[in-house]
């Protein structure tokens, strides 16, 4: 789990941190790469409502879903009117490379064991994620519209990251 | 001894059994009305926006018989939901709901499914 942790939080911020030395992301790659942690987690999230039996868990799964879903659509609503193209960058790739590994490693694992490896992983995701946004993404964003939707991702994900540690106490 | 302990006068209370039947019945006739016309015509609706993840201020002055009119403007799902549960209104982004004001006293608030949204409404009388 430790290892897990780990691994995500470095593949998600070593790019970030090589980035931010020169002069940061772009909004094209900062929408990119919000949108990409978005579709993960909904993704992360279908997979526990095929594969959890827990009430608890169930619920949070479908907050997640329709949470990130709803970002997401108003990131696509926002660069579309924008005209901008999100922009792949190894920060977004890093990211989806880090959960396809989790993906399949969460199935192999059954019931009360995958209940508590998809309550951490989800601890640790959004950690990173707010990490990245408010101590990169934000303060990189030009555009006033992008940047306030990321506050308010920000906002959502600390929610997120707050209702996902209460949960790993009742799952561990 | 019947009950006078609606006679408001500061005058010796009348023990007559009559006169003190009738003066209770004019007493509840008047309570009954001042507590129907002019609690209708206090009564007031005041809106609660949800935005960016948060309640906006909780009104001021709040009495029962009031009407919460709570609006999602946020882009997600949330819920107004009492601690003490005389309330719970879930809302999709762009919907409103309402709810009456029934008791008076201090009910905490927050969204079921963001429970880090909160609010406290403090009711009157």
């Amino acid at each position: 789990m430790l290892r897990t942790l780990i691994a995500a939080g470095a593949l998600a911020f070593a790019p970030i941190a090589a980035a931010a030395h020169d002069t940061g992301p772009n909004d094209a790659q900062i929408a990119h790469i919000a949108y990409t942690a978005g579709q993960l987690d909904v993704a992360a999230a279908q997979q526990a409502l095929k594969k959890s039996t827990n009430p608890e868990v169930r619920a949070f799964a479908e907050l997640m879903a329709r949470d990130h879903a709803a970002v997401n659509d108003h990131a696509v609503a926002l660069v579309t009117r924008l005209g901008v193209s999100p922009e792949a960058n190894p920060t977004s790739t890093a990211l989806t490379e880090a959960a396809a590994a989790t993906h399949d490693r969460l199935e192999t694992l059954e019931g009360a064991a995958f209940d508590a490896a998809y309550v951490a992983n989800e601890v640790a995701f959004h950690r990173t994620v707010n990490t990245a946004l408010a101590g990169t993404l934000i303060p990189h964003a030009d555009n006033a519209e992008l940047k306030a939707l990321l506050e308010t991702g920000l906002s959502l994900f600390q929610s997120h990251q707050a209702h996902a540690e209460h949960l790993a106490s009742s799952v561990r | 001894m019947p009950n006078t302990s609606r006679l408001r006068s500061g005058r010796p209370v009348v023990e007559t059994a009559d006169l003190t039947r009738r003066a209770a019945l004019l007493t509840v006739a008047a309570s009954a009305a001042a507590a129907a016309l002019p609690a209708a015509a206090r009564a007031r609706t005041h809106t609660i926006v949800m935005e960016k993840m948060r309640f906006g201020p909780s009104p001021t002055g709040l009495r029962v018989g009031d009407t919460i009119v709570w609006v999602n403007r946020d882009l997600f799902r949330h819920t107004a939901t009492a601690r003490n549960r005389s309330f719970d209104v879930d809302l999709v982004p762009g919907a409103s709901g309402r709810t009456i004001l029934r008791t008076p006293g201090t009910v905490d608030y927050i969204c079921r499914f963001h429970p880090g949204m909160t609010g406290r409404l403090i009711v009157a009388s």
